[in-house]
């Protein structure tokens, strides 16, 4: 398949990867800065929705203070903010376009009409709390419409699995960032300082990967810091986990190794991160510092980017 | 101008027996009902993303052409004519463009005077002398066909460059079937589902000797922001070859090959959809980042076939057009089946003092013009256009040609009122391959949706209808 083909591929997954989870995390933000202040302390929550977004710098390059207001309007409709859910979704569209031949006709019409009907979101904003949740809901169905349609109609071939590169390349990270900036929320009950204020945060942090019912169905407890560090680091059965994202790389990319009858340096980089994610145990990891866990991981996973880049994409 | 001639109601008011069963069916079916399945097919074109770019307009990046719900429908027997008409003249072209490049006899045989080659900025001397496979240069012509009486068809144009539309064709007919299986059920319409698979097989036919058995083609499109760039997907789609951009594709000891994600791959036939101007950096425009440094050297080492040929935009000219009846005459001795046009050759002073006396009442173009741009039409101008047409005509007579301004047939169309006639052209697509010539039975019409329009252009406010061939 032509490299650009792949490419488009690789980046229209991340690209709608990356609009669901902002949509997630701007929802997980208003619900727990509708609190009362007693419950959530006095923390800026737009303000760590934007270090999750990776996008702070950007931001406070335009605005002084982070608000609820600007921080939405920032992420999810800013023409300056090169990932706003705006332009993740239109760059999806123009990827797509690109590749229409090797997309299948259900993944070219969920963007195609997602596109047609944001239009209008776009022209006339959000006006209404209602209109936000209900914008906010559109683009996660999207993502969902669209991983449910390449899951079912395309081809088993490697413009599926680079598709699915990028969509795990881009939820590893995702979910590498929310631990990276609420990573002092999570840590064992004798370190941190929080109190039971942390609770709503913790509830905020499953909710942005969409993993509060799964915590309860996998530890049958209440809610640990420390169990859903575990649950969002180490537990492969949970789709967002760095594990099962690496699971699914390793398993993408040796397809594509025995489809072209050859591994290489992206095959050796995943896999060398998977190992280190199966053979850790959270106790380690906090001994060792989570921050500097997290911190590693998010280079060492865009360092797999890099090399996919270069291994089959130019 | 006259009444034009309408295909339905024909020129007694009778219903041409082609339309009995969609006038009965008309007659029986609620405007509103068309109306509804108007839009419905607005909607699936708009989602399937069948849009075209009108260049200089911002507001409307990607635009819809207006699709008109009624089919305009041939008997087999017209078709037959046509078809015969059709074949007959792209045989023509191709032998004629063999010849330019080669022997010159039409030259030497003074059928067309030498400087309307050699001063003609679309003649490419790179061509002279360079064979191509199997003598075909035109692999896919669009020949535009109108018609003002039910007897005869007049060739208004001929596109040998990179004719585009068939997509419409083979989109209008889908979403036809979709929205009216009743009407496909009451009339025995000839398939045009089988256009990519010969395609297809002329594209491959064509293949150099240095290709494999098995020969790859590649689709070459400029990219995304190309006016036809949906076509150009959807054609890369039903043919199941891969759509490359310039970029993709790098010439190494004259071999072309393109960028996988497994490395290097000749390709072998190039169907490219970038004008000859673009293709190659190192032989033509230079600052072109389209093309690809190097092609035409691997194209004359004979690695590689372009579908269509470099050089036939000299046989699409519209001063050339006007020798095509000699043309076919010269190279076939067959008296030509399809009518040309009446044309002037504004380089002529005896044609050019006859246009100057008449600008009010005729059609002017533009030699090299196309998209319906650059053009005259002295009926519906106003003084002041005709008047900058006569300094333009004085300044530089050889860049134009006239025509009497044709009372194009009509269909009956949906407009806002209900039904009503509008002018109609069609664009049917010869695919030339090794040892056949071959047409799916049908073509692109085009429709001038605004009243008494007599311009079809999509650029230009036009429409297109599904086009049925009656299997009798």
């Amino acid at each position: 398949m032509l490299s650009r083909t792949a490419e488009n591929l690789y980046w229209l997954a991340r690209y709608v990867e990356r609009a669901e989870y902002l949509a997630r995390t701007i929802e997980a933000t208003l619900r727990v800065t509708a609190l009362p202040n007693a419950y959530i302390g006095k923390t800026n929550e737009w303000d760590s929705a934007l270090l999750t977004a990776g996008v702070s710098a950007s931001f406070y390059q335009v605005h002084e203070e982070a608000n609820e207001r600007n921080v939405i309007d920032y992420l999810s409709f800013a023409a300056e903010n090169p990932s706003s859910i705006r332009n993740c979704i239109e760059n999806a569209r123009l990827n797509s376009r690109s590749v229409r031949t090797a997309l299948t006709g259900e993944m070219w019409d969920t963007i195609n009409s997602a596109w047609i009907d944001l239009q209008e979101v776009w022209s006339k904003g959000t006006k209404t709390r209602e209109d936000l949740t209900k914008f906010l809901r559109f683009v996660q169905e999207t993502s969902l419409r669209f991983d449910g349609s390449a899951y079912r109609t395309m081809l088993r071939n490697d413009a599926y699995w680079f598709s699915r590169l990028g969509v795990h390349l881009e939820r590893a990270d995702n979910t590498a960032r929310i631990l990276d900036v609420k990573y002092h929320v999570l840590l064992p009950e004798e370190e941190h300082v929080g109190g039971p204020l942390d609770y709503y945060q913790w509830t905020s942090i499953l909710r942005s990967v969409s993993a509060l019912t799964a915590y309860h169905w996998v530890y049958r407890e209440t809610l640990k810091p420390w169990l859903i560090a575990d649950l969002l680091i180490l537990n492969d059965s949970l789709p967002r986990s760095l594990a099962s994202c690496y699971g699914n790389l390793v398993r993408n990319l040796d397809q594509i190794g025995v489809a072209y009858g050859r591994q290489g340096p992206s095959q050796r980089h995943a896999r060398g991160v998977r190992n280190r994610l199966e053979h850790s145990h959270m106790d380690d990891i906090f001994q060792h510092g989570v921050h500097e866990f997290i911190q590693e991981f998010i280079s060492d996973n865009s360092r797999l980017g890099e090399i996919i880049t270069k291994q089959y994409l130019i | 101008m006259a009444v034009a001639f309408d295909e339905m109601n024909g020129p007694g008011g009778d219903i041409r027996p082609a339309y009995q069963e969609l006038s009965r069916w008309l007659k029986t079916t609620p405007p509103d009902a068309l109306e509804y399945r108007r839009q419905e097919a607005e909607l699936l074109f708009r989602r399937i993303g069948i849009t075209f770019a009108v260049y200089g307009d911002a507001e409307a990046q990607e635009r819809l052409i207006p699709f008109d719900v009624i089919p305009r429908i041939m008997s087999g027997k017209e078709w037959g004519i046509l078809e015969k008409g059709l074949k007959q003249r792209v045989r023509a072209l191709n032998m004629f463009l063999r010849d330019i490049y080669h022997g010159r006899d039409v030259l030497r045989a003074n059928i067309i005077p030498d400087d309307l080659i050699f001063q003609n900025p679309v003649f490419r001397p790179e061509m002279n002398g360079q064979d191509v496979p199997h003598d075909v240069y035109v692999h896919i012509a669009g020949i535009d066909i109108v018609r003002v009486d039910p007897e005869n068809f007049y060739v208004l144009e001929d596109n040998a460059r990179t004719p585009s539309g068939v997509s419409y064709m083979l989109e209008n007919r889908e979403i036809m079937m979709r929205l009216f299986p009743d009407l496909f059920a009451r009339h025995r319409v000839a398939p045009v589902e089988k256009y990519p698979d010969e395609l297809l097989s002329a594209l491959r036919s064509v293949a150099p000797l240095s290709a494999t058995a098995e020969p790859t083609v590649a689709l070459m499109t400029p990219g995304v922001y190309n006016s036809a760039y949906y076509e150009h997907s959807f054609l890369a789609d039903k043919l199941g070859i891969e759509l490359v951009e310039g970029r993709d594709l790098i010439v190494k000891n004259d071999e072309v090959f393109m960028r996988t994600t497994e490395g290097l791959k000749r390709v072998d036939v190039i169907y490219r959809r970038v004008d000859d101007d673009y293709l190659d950096p190192l032989t033509f425009r230079p600052d072109s980042a389209l093309g690809v440094p190097g092609l035409m050297s691997a194209y004359a080492a004979g690695n590689v076939t372009l579908a269509n040929a470099v050089g036939t935009g000299i046989a699409d000219d519209k001063a050339v057009y006007s020798y095509m009846p000699d043309i076919v005459k010269f190279y076939l001795g067959e008296e030509p089946i399809l009518k040309n046009v009446p044309t002037w050759r504004c380089r002529e002073p005896k044609d050019l003092a006859y246009v100057l006396d008449n600008l009010g009442e005729l059609v002017v173009k533009e030699v090299h013009g196309s998209g319906g741009y650059g053009m005259l039409i002295g009926p519906a101008a106003t003084k002041a256009t005709i008047e900058a047409f006569r300094d333009k005509l004085k300044r530089e007579p050889e860049g134009f040609i006239a025509q009497p301004t044709l009372a194009l047939s009509t269909c009956p169309t949906c407009v806002e009122s209900g039904l009503a006639p509008r002018h109609v052209d069609l664009r049917p697509f010869v695919l030339t391959g090794s040892s056949h010539v071959t047409i799916v039975p049908g073509g692109l019409t085009r429709v001038a949706l605004k009243e008494g329009s007599l311009v079809v252009n999509s650029s230009q406010g036009g429409g297109t209808k599904d086009t049925w061939i009656l299997d009798e």
